[in-house]
């Protein structure tokens, strides 16, 4: 593994990539909706050989003391045994927790949900809302990966009936469109060496020194970060992830159904 | 702009920092920022345990974030949450940068930040607790790791958010930063703000961060300085 490092990080000291890929180069991504049936919405997305699953849920609930009028939107992730060797079953740990806590900051800052929308009565009644982040292979850059298919699973969203005499949900009649209003989109950009790079692969993640997540809106304003690895950045650094992050979630957004 | 408890925009609350405040622990610090109170003990570098996680090409560095039951008005459930595992995480992450884990290898150093009253900028005050705590426990650092969170009010940044300008502010940023090194170990962000508007507010923080250094190394100076005449 420490071989396989110094080399990823010997070729990233000339600007090069172990899988041949250019600094500014996404893997090839595929997206899809509507990919399980008794999920309000669902998306699918494989960036590389990362596959992950997500899955929208909707329940009716009590709100919070500090938000009477408001939806609750709640977002977990799982990391299963099945998506990789290093994954152990059990409670989630740090790596899924983080995972969870960036997706669901880009979604609730940039107000992408329409929570008062999703209230029915106030101080009582709200529509609780859960995004499920399912990894089912994990080879790297996990956190671009689940924020795009997020999104996706959102936008493919429809709302169940809520039958207010019976006090019921009726996951049968699915008609009216989940309210989304914006499209935050997570890029993670890399240091390794001296270059920086995009959508690292598992291999590099494994090498790299700093990394850093910056959720991006339609308009282009920024709605959540977070640095993450070991190493320190210097401003200047930080500066040209912005540029670069801020440029590549365009096309990610593109890709969005 | 004008703040509610009278401050300058770029003025942080008063700030309090000393070190070697438990007798047990190989280093501590307490750090009072205007209300909010964290305390931090360092253990190590002693032996790894469980052992299967000792690392045999270095230190294992551990952090652990705690917010005490009566630190806020509600009453917060004792135990891990999602929140203390994220901010532990990012908090290892800010201070590794600091340390030369290399040099004790399969050892552990641990840090436990307690958070004993809340009123905002926990994770910041933990941060700055935990540098000091670890220079006390006489651990070889490149540099003290200082931290700060810092926002935007009417097109104004502003310095250490506390209160209402919590819901104000376009975004919420804390930062750590190594002044000597120049280089920042910790950043995070919510909220929505332009990226022209953000590296003013990064600069807001970084700037406020030379002033906790001193107080830091004024600390420091107070417990050892003299010592052992």
């Amino acid at each position: 593994m420490i071989m396989q490092s110094e080399y990823i990080m010997n070729l990233a000291s000339k600007g090069l990539r172990i899988d041949n890929r250019k600094p500014e180069d996404f893997r090839e991504i595929k997206l899809e909706k509507g990919v399980t049936g008794n999920a309000e919405g669902s998306a699918r997305i494989r960036m590389g050989k990362t596959e992950i699953m997500v899955g929208i849920k909707m329940g009716v609930g009590v709100p919070f003391p500090d938000s009477l009028d408001k939806g609750v939107l709640i977002v977990g992730a799982e990391f299963s045994p099945i998506a990789s060797p290093s994954f152990e079953k059990g409670p989630p740990r740090e790596e899924a927790i983080e995972l969870a806590r960036v997706i669901d900051r880009g979604i609730r800052e940039s107000k992408a949900i329409d929570l008062e929308n999703l209230c029915i009565k106030k101080g009582e009644k709200v529509w609780m809302v859960f995004i499920d982040i399912h990894i089912l292979n994990h080879d790297g850059n996990l956190i671009d990966a689940a924020g795009l298919a997020s999104i996706q699973a959102l936008l493919d969203a429809k709302m169940p009936e809520y039958i207010e005499k019976e006090e019921k949900v009726n996951y049968e009649k699915r008609t009216k469109p989940f309210p989304v209003k914006f499209k935050p989109v997570p890029v993670t950009v890399v240091k390794m060496g001296e270059s920086f790079f995009i959508d690292p692969s598992l291999e590099e993640e494994n090498a790299l020194g700093a990394r850093f997540t910056i959720t991006t809106m339609d308009n282009g304003n920024i709605c959540a970060m977070q640095k993450g690895g070991v190493e320190a950045l210097k401003i200047e650094e930080i500066d040209r992830i912005f540029d670069l992050a801020v440029r590549k979630a365009g096309e990610l957004r593109k890709l969005l159904k | 702009m004008k703040r509610e408890d009278g401050r300058k925009p770029d003025e942080m609350r008063p700030l309090v920092i000393k070190a070697g405040v438990l007798k047990e622990a190989n280093g501590s610090a307490l750090v009072k920022l205007g209300k909010t109170t964290a305390i931090a003990a360092v253990y190590g570098p002693r032996e790894t345990h469980p052992r299967h996680l000792t690392r045999p090409d270095k230190a294992l560095l551990r952090c652990y974030y705690n917010m005490a039951p009566f630190s806020t008005n509600d009453r917060v459930r004792p135990g891990r949450s999602r929140r203390s595992t994220e901010i532990a995480k990012v908090t290892r992450e800010a201070l590794e940068p600091a340390l030369f884990l290399e040099e004790f290898p399969k050892a552990s150093i641990e840090v436990f930040i307690e958070i004993l009253q809340a009123d905002a900028g926990t994770r910041t005050a933990g941060i700055n607790a935990a540098s000091v705590a670890l220079a006390d426990a006489g651990i070889p650092m490149r540099d003290l790791v200082t931290s700060i969170a810092a926002g935007r009010i009417d097109k104004t940044p502003i310095l250490d958010l506390a209160g209402k300008e919590e819901e104000e502010t376009e975004c919420d940023l804390p930062i750590a930063y190594m002044p000597r090194e120049k280089k920042i170990t910790l950043m995070q962000m919510d909220g929505d703000i332009a990226q022209k508007n953000l590296r003013e507010v990064i600069d807001t923080a970084i700037k406020v961060c030379e002033q906790i250094y001193e107080k830091q190394k004024e600390a420091l100076k107070e417990r050892w300085v003299g010592e052992g005449k």
